[in-house]
């Protein structure tokens, strides 16, 4: 279950900027009036990957595979129960409070909500503003120009400094909360279902904007969304997840045209196509059930319940996550029975 | 030939304090016995206030039905008393909304939900009634039926309510069904099983379909005929196919192309945005109201409001450009 060999033996590659190995994030389950601990929900269970620099790897599966929980642990917004995420060489989940805070203006985050995201008692300048006063960047006049320069970088009228969020539209307040991630000039932002709340002509907008921004200021993104169509449009390499591991990880045309794993070729075939042609012609594959309870996971392949692939071994052992690619163009996939999908 | 649902220029405004709010500003359209139609626009564009105006389901105040006719079988639905439309609810036209879990209610187990409506509307009693629902919940693929009858909402998963909902909905067999963005909540897999359930339902129960939505990748697999609708107005109107083919309003064809294709290489693919805002539904426009964000607008755009073209069979377009717009599409 990891991908060290894969990094080691390409040296040619890009470099690599956030190692995330064996990272897990468990919830205690209490009950009862003493709050006794009576399981954990397996949020994030294991996942390796590395993020090379420049580049956008998103993140995608369905509500509560743990993708969010994923790109919060990176971040160290959420203590991780176990593993480790390099940036660079420096790990940060062994990093004092201090030093991290300190390494926190270079990695940012961008969230789904733009309504909650904002306070709605502080002007557009005082939101951008306050990672610029943690971090103590500059005078006050810089900040104010710096806060000026950014509206405008997001498109934005710099004179709106001194406007409050609900005088904005929902894609207007995501322009404003991808300035105040920008603010510390930061290498790396995870943005975490940015354009999920908006409305589609709003959508390509947003996502138009951050593929500028990363071209322009040399950004590197975690992207996490459910939209798989978006995801192949604004990715370089895609992560897709499922009850809390990672099932398939690859360049993202070839895991949208050769997936190796059955809940990616379930995934993608569900997707409705705007084209009725198209869509005629179309197979479905319609998933049986739900997704499981991460309480409670299945034994073996977690996705071996809803896997009409199946066999005796995808319920006894779980399959290892292994390169089905090349050493120069890797194609992870954890299953029994990727070589059938070939 | 007589249309099952016949709805002509209908007219709903919200009086509030901050000023009137043009929510449904002159919409008509016709349903047929069995024919499926979906309502496509964003938020605000008023898809679903025109629905829930023709089922008399909109506050009043602050809202209001300014004008218009909704002529169901023959029958004008606006003109009923309470007691009338009562038995067009649920019966006649059944509704199906968005989040499933608050349209549940929360204290009460699915089968009270279930056969409260049985006994209201079709008279039977608590057996024939409780028969009923199970014989529903197995319709609809949920699984151990007669057990989880006792269940409370809460204990089943997001893709499980919707069906329940769906099982209401069509348990006194309506002739229209009506599903306000079913599936927005739910995941992709999820959202596929309950696409699939309805069609089938569809073709063995023969209702009709009003399918509001604002995703065009959903409707192109699974109705017949498509509005969009933008502030309010209905703005283009076509058979399926001629709406992705021969797509004649340049909002439609932004939303087109504005979406990404799942199915096509990265560098292949450059998404167009709409450029501007969402519409201010409190002012009034006399012009059209895409004008602001539209590509193709002209001076006129700006001085009158365009009315409906036919711009091919079945196919209308309110746009004074929609030769341009077709052309466009086409090169």
């Amino acid at each position: 279950m990891n991908e060290t060999n894969q990094t080691n033996g390409t040296p040619k590659q890009k470099e690599t900027l956030i190692s995330v190995r064996n990272l897990k994030k468990h919830f205690p389950i209490a009950r009862g009036i003493f709050r006794r601990v009576v399981g954990h929900v397996y949020a994030v269970d294991g996942v390796s990957f590395d993020i090379r620099k420049g580049e956008t790897l998103g993140m995608v599966g369905e509500s509560g595979c743990g993708k969010s929980t994923t790109g919060r642990a990176v971040l160290q917004l959420l203590e991780p129960t176990a593993g480790e995420v390099f940036y660079g060489d420096q790990d940060l989940t062994k990093l004092k409070s201090g030093d991290l805070r300190r390494m926190r203006r270079h990695m940012q985050m961008i969230f789904q909500d733009p309504y909650a995201s904002l306070n709605p008692r502080m002007t557009v300048g005082s939101i951008i503003g306050e990672p610029l006063d943690i971090h103590n960047i500059g005078t006050n006049n810089e900040r104010r120009d710096r806060v000026q320069e950014l509206l405008a970088l997001v498109g934005l009228n710099p004179n709106f400094i001194n406007r409050y969020p609900h005088e904005f539209s929902g894609g207007q307040r995501q322009r404003i909360g991808v300035a105040r991630a920008l603010a510390t000039n930061p290498e790396f932002i995870v943005c975490d279902e940015p354009i999920s709340a908006l409305d589609v002509s709003i959508q390509a907008q947003v996502v138009n904007l951050l593929d500028d921004l990363k071209s322009q200021l040399g950004l590197t993104y975690l992207f996490i969304a459910h939209d798989l169509s978006m995801i192949r449009y604004i990715s370089d390499r895609v992560a897709v997840m499922y009850l809390g591991k990672i099932a398939e990880l690859g360049d993202v045309d070839d895991v949208y045209d050769h997936p190796l794993h059955p809940y990616t070729i379930a995934l993608l075939s569900a997707i409705p196509v705007p084209d009725p042609d198209k869509e005629a012609i179309r197979k479905r594959i319609i998933l049986e059930g739900d997704v499981p309870n991460p309480a409670n996971p299945p034994t073996g392949c977690y996705f071996h319940p809803r896997c009409s692939h199946r066999t005796d071994i995808c319920s006894q052992e779980e399959p290892l996550f292994r390169n089905l690619g090349t050493e120069q163009q890797p194609h992870y996939v954890a299953c029994h029975h990727a070589e059938k999908f070939k | 030939m007589e249309h099952l649902l016949q709805v002509s220029n209908l007219v709903t405004r919200f009086h509030t304090e901050g000023g009137v709010v043009h929510a449904v500003n002159g919409i008509s359209y016709t349903l047929n016995e069995g024919e499926s139609m979906a309502i496509v626009g964003e938020s605000g564009s008023g898809k679903s206030v025109g629905v829930l105006t023709l089922l008399r389901l909109i506050p009043m105040p602050p809202g209001r039905i300014e004008n218009g006719e909704v002529l169901y079988r023959g029958r004008d639905l606006l003109k009923l008393n309470n007691e009338e439309m009562r038995q067009v609810r649920g019966r006649e036209i059944a509704m199906i909304f968005q989040d499933p879990m608050t349209s549940l209610n929360p204290v009460l187990t699915v089968d009270r939900q279930m056969t409260e409506m049985l006994r209201v509307h079709m008279g039977l009693n608590k057996d024939q009634a409780r028969e009923r629902a199970i014989e529903m919940l197995r319709l609809v693929g949920v699984p151990n039926a007669a057990d989880r009858l006792h269940d409370y909402p809460h204990q089943f998963s997001g893709g499980q309510r919707q069906r329940i909902m769906i099982a209401m909905a069509l348990t006194c067999n309506p002739s229209v069904l009506i599903a306000d963005e079913p599936t927005t909540a739910l995941d992709v897999t999820i959202q596929a099983q309950i696409i699939d359930l309805v069609l089938r339902l569809k073709e063995k129960l023969g209702m009709a379909i009003i399918w509001i939505t604002h995703d065009l990748g959903v409707v192109a697999g699974m109705v017949d005929k498509v509005i969009v609708m933008y502030a309010g107005y209905v703005v283009e109107q076509a058979p399926v196919r001629a709406l992705y083919n021969k797509t004649s309003h340049p909002y439609t064809l932004g939303l087109l192309q504005s979406l990404p294709k799942v199915d096509t290489k990265r560098e292949r693919q450059r998404l167009i945005a709409i450029e501007g805002l969402p519409p201010d539904l409190t002012i009034k426009a006399n012009h059209c109201p895409f004008a602001p964000r539209c590509r193709f607008a002209i001076e006129q755009c700006w001085q009158e409001l365009p009315p409906l073209y036919e711009v091919g069979p079945d196919h209308y377009s309110a746009c004074f450009r929609w030769e341009e717009v077709n052309a466009g599409m086409r090169s």
